[in-house]
């Protein structure tokens, strides 16, 4: 039972809250507008602006998932959208809107929270900091926009706040911008995901293109609901695709640059130039799993034209795409030493578990794993930040040690987190979600690799962090300055987020999965028979062996040992050459910079050649023309108009000169000219008279 | 044409010949008087003899003596440096041939339209000039005697030491 | 050749040579002398004229023989008083030297 979407008037909304939904990424935004409008710096009140504004999003998003949650528990598939036009151009009109349902909902939830949870830590970690008020306007505006893509009902509307999340990306990776690095990282994050968001873009266009309309629900009328994706389909595409696989493929792209999948996720690893709040926010929890969320929210369009129990086109290459993300990732990330690039190739392994886990199993899997992601990736990062504010700076896994000790509370929490990504079976919630995906690629029907992938990823991924959590809390000290302890505004969110990290995995359990139900409006009961489906026992089983064998393994290698920086690492010994291509990076960056980047200077120095010698030269030529007639007409002018005045003048004046000789001045001259003129007219007067 | 008019017409241009060849302005001027002279017996030749006294009383007896009053006042009697004729003479020169030549040929070749011969002696008497001066020329003769009052003023202003004037 | 020719034919020489005078004579006295002459030889032209004319009972050419002496009287003073006035501020009587009127 649907309720009725609702169009926007001024003076009606069926359910308050939905019609009250824009305020939740509003707050923030407006937040973010008043600390810029300020004209000092001022530390508090941008706190205090930036925190009232996410909590009371929170409260917003909390009271609209009970909403959700109370229709649910009377059965009803809440789907309440409010839109309204934008723009209209004749008879074309482009729609925006929001919509409430479960999956909005959720996502409501996790990123106010976890927001909220890191901006309480920024206050204490970013403390020490200059630009502190304009740390927290970017952050607001961040919060705000990923509120606006996770409530968006219009393709455009997501697309706006995708962009302006991108473009708060760019501002916080280059907080400190006077650093180079900084600098090149948050341009090259940009340029990254522009590469993936102009791919998306087409898929937009392609959409209203075909469909007429950019809303994902409108009654009946909107781009995921039937009509829309019958037409879809009917329409071919290159390649054997259907319209439908095609604009699928394209979102992906869009979803791929943001996400980090496999071609795009270079930006990632140097995104972690950015303050550590920063990295646990946007990098790890919630802008990296806006593109998971962007799948899972046109999930319709990449479903469509899937038989029953078999899989559409799109999907498959979303998951191929992510199994192979999640391999490569948590490879390199075995012979990281940099504290926060460990956790950000950790990240980018696990973005590509959450597409496997959405290409293989469908939107709740993949959602399930993107919310407990969410906190565990959170808390690790914030707590890599607590260890990087008590070691004063130093993030290098070689120069720390024995941490355990100087810092209990981060330890502890970190030990939480750390086990919850490796999956350590049944208490942490990373466990329930990485299961939920490893059992989806178990019934896969198109192929087996991805499962054989994905197994071998979690176990790199325990033995990778064990060897971190060795490095930094095990052995002995090899710093410089003794370590200290963070203050409690900064160890309070990691206990929050730690017992998130823990307890969320009791929603998705297959005696009880209540989050999968609640996601796709279907009851729930709990049932212990949940755990007698084929080969799930096995699975868990394997699973469980998988993340003992990598602790083990790790432990074994590096548990008690404490190199110096200068020594090289136990796995470098054993094989340098392999541990040499995987400390760099598998040459991805350097494969960019041979084709893409020289093609692209390359061209650059074309244009700039054609731009000053063609067009350039065609300009100059003009001028030089224009120069040459100019001269032409000077000389002319000197030399004939003027010149030939000047000459005239001078002929007359010495005609003048010449006839002023006349005038001798002496009597006897005149005398002279007189006789001579009387004696001619005499002899004219004589000889006239004789004729 | 008698022997004493060659001989007085000799002498008459002799005189003028002197009288615009010497060097020195006093000859000249004596010369000149020369001429005067023979001009006048000229006029008596021709049966003028009024006009022939009146040339000795006016040209002889006034004109050359000015002249003369004037070389002495100028200090031409000193003799000149240099050449005594002026810049392109030579142009003077052919102009005045030219000019004689003119006139000559007009005179030969035109004077059969005169009656030649001796017409009859006018008797002209002082007498009939008076009473020609009084009656038919009286106009022109008070004319001239302006003319010579002005003259003589003038001359006089011209010719006299300017005074300095008085600041 | 009638006596009047040969009366003109003087009277024309006599002029010649006042003309050639006048124009090639230095001193400004020298060319009043000759303009003297030329007048002298007018003179001579008028009473040749007169007596060989038609009606020498008219006196015509004998009043005008008159009168012309009288003004070359006049003019030959107005002149020479020119001449000193020069020659005053000249200090010379060179007509080649006073050539401030040329152009």
């Amino acid at each position: 039972m649907m309720q009725e979407t609702i169009s926007f008037t001024p003076q009606l909304a069926a359910s308050p809250i939905a019609g009250l939904l824009w305020l939740i990424p509003a707050l923030p935004m407006v937040a973010s507008g008043v600390i810029a409008l300020l004209k000092q710096p001022r530390r508090k009140i941008s706190a205090t602006l930036s925190i009232g504004s996410l909590s009371f999003s929170l409260l917003l998003s909390l009271v609209a998932f009970g909403h959700v949650l109370a229709g649910w528990s009377h059965g009803a598939a809440v789907r309440e959208t409010v839109n309204f036009t934008w723009i209209q151009f004749g008879s074309v009109h482009v729609d925006l809107g929001w919509v409430l349902d479960p999956l909005s909902a959720v996502m409501l939830v996790m990123v106010s929270l976890v927001g909220l949870l890191i901006f309480i830590y920024s206050v204490g970690y970013m403390e020490h900091y200059e630009n502190f008020t304009r740390f927290f306007c970017f952050m607001s505006l961040f919060a705000g926009a990923m509120l606006g893509v996770v409530i968006a009902n219009s393709l455009l509307l997501l697309f706006m706040c995708w962009e302006i999340v991108g473009l708060t990306s760019y501002l916080l990776i280059g907080f400190w911008y006077q650093k180079p690095a900084a600098a090149a990282a948050a341009k090259k994050a940009f340029i990254t995901t522009r590469v993936g968001d102009i791919f998306f873009l087409l898929g937009i266009v392609w959409l209203f293109a075909q469909t007429g309309t950019l809303l994902f629900y409108n009654g009946g009328a909107g781009s995921l609901e039937a009509g829309a994706l019958s037409g879809l389909l009917a329409q071919p595409a290159a390649l054997g695709l259907t319209a439908a696989g095609a604009i699928g493929l394209l979102i992906f792209a869009g979803a791929a640059g943001k996400s980090g999948q496999l071609p795009l996720h270079v930006w990632l690893p140097d995104a972690m130039e950015g303050p550590t709040p920063v990295s646990a926010l946007i990098h790890a929890a919630t802008m990296v799993a806006a593109g998971v969320y962007l799948i899972a929210r046109v999930y319709p369009l990449m479903q469509a034209g899937a038989l029953t129990g078999g899989t559409t086109a799109a999907l498959t290459v979303v998951t191929w795409v992510g199994a192979a993300t999640a391999v490569f990732a948590a490879l390199i990330a075995v012979a990281q030493n940099d504290i926060k690039r460990i956790l950000a190739y950790s990240t980018i392994s696990q973005l590509g578990y959450m597409m496997a886990g959405l290409g293989m199993g469908g939107v709740a899997v993949g959602m399930f794993h993107l919310i407990t992601h969410a906190f565990f990736k959170s808390l690790l990062f914030l707590g890599a930040g607590s260890v990087i504010h008590g070691c004063h700076g130093e993030q290098d896994i070689r120069k720390m040690g024995g941490l355990r000790s100087d810092m209990p509370l981060t330890f502890a929490t970190y030990a939480v987190g750390m086990l919850a990504l490796c999956g350590f079976p049944l208490f942490f919630s990373g466990f329930w979600s990485k299961d939920g995906i490893l059992e989806a690629a178990l019934h896969w029907s198109v192929a087996r690799t991805p499962l054989y992938l994905l197994v071998f990823g979690a176990l790199l991924t325990a033995f990778y962090m064990t060897r971190q959590v060795a490095y930094v809390f095990f052995g002995y000290w090899r710093g410089s300055k003794p370590a200290d302890e963070s203050p409690a505004v900064m160890t309070l969110p990691l206990v929050i987020l730690a017992g998130f990290a823990m307890g969320l995995g009791f929603i998705g359990t297959p005696a009880w999965p209540w989050f999968s139900g609640f996601l796709e409006s279907r009851a729930v009961v709990f049932n212990l028979h949940g755990f007698l489906e084929p080969g799930l026992l096995a699975l868990m089983g394997i699973s469980t062996l998988i993340v003992f064998l990598g602790l083990g393994l790790g432990l074994m290698l590096y548990g008690g040992q404490s190199p110096k920086p200068e020594e090289p690492d136990v796995l470098e010994q054993a094989a340098p050459v392999v541990w040499g291509w995987l400390r760099d990076r598998l040459y991805v960056d350097e494969l960019y910079g041979v084709t893409v980047i020289a093609f692209y200077a390359w061209w650059g120095r074309v244009a700039d050649w054609l731009d000053r010698r063609v067009w350039g030269g065609a300009v100059t030529g003009v001028a030089w023309v224009f120069r040459g007639w100019a001269q032409f007409n000077r000389l002319l002018d000197l030399n004939w108009v003027d010149g030939g005045f000047d000459k005239g003048c001078e002929e007359l004046a010495s005609g003048g000169g010449l006839l002023s000789r006349v005038q001798t001045g002496r009597v006897q001259t005149y005398l002279k000219i007189l006789a001579l003129a009387v004696a001619l007219l005499a002899a004219i007067l004589i000889w006239s008279s004789r004729a | 044409m008698s022997i004493a008019f060659y001989l007085i017409a000799a002498l008459t241009l002799a005189g003028g010949l002197a009288a615009v060849l010497l060097k020195n302005t006093v000859h000249c001027a004596l010369a000149l008087t020369v001429a005067f002279a023979g001009q006048a017996l000229l006029f008596l030749d021709l049966d003028a003899q009024f006009a022939g006294f009146a040339q000795i009383l006016v040209y002889i007896g006034a004109v050359a003596i000015l002249v003369v009053f004037a070389i002495l006042l100028t200090k031409g009697s000193e003799t000149p440096k240099g050449s005594v004729y002026s810049r392109h003479s030579f142009a003077g020169l052919v102009i005045a041939a030219a000019v004689f030549a003119m006139l000559g040929w007009a005179v030969i070749h035109s004077v059969a339209a005169v009656p030649r011969g001796p017409a009859a002696t006018p008797s002209v008497t002082v007498l009939d000039i008076g009473n020609a001066l009084m009656s038919r020329y009286v106009l022109p003769l008070e004319i001239v005697a302006l003319l010579l009052t002005a003259a003589l003023i003038g001359a006089v202003i011209i010719a006299m030491h300017e005074k300095e004037r008085a600041k | 050749m009638t006596p009047l020719a040969g009366f003109l034919l003087v009277a024309a020489l006599l002029f010649s040579i006042g003309l050639a005078g006048a124009l090639t004579r230095r001193n400004a006295i020298l060319v009043l002398i000759g303009i003297e002459l030329m007048l002298n030889a007018a003179n001579l032209n008028l009473i040749a004229f007169w007596r060989y004319g038609p009606h020498p009972e008219a006196l015509t050419g004998m009043m005008f023989a008159i009168f012309s002496i009288a003004v070359a009287a006049a003019e030959a003073a107005v002149g020479l008083g020119l001449v000193i006035h020069l020659h005053r501020h000249a200090h010379t009587t060179d007509l080649d030297a006073m050539n401030r009127m040329r152009g």
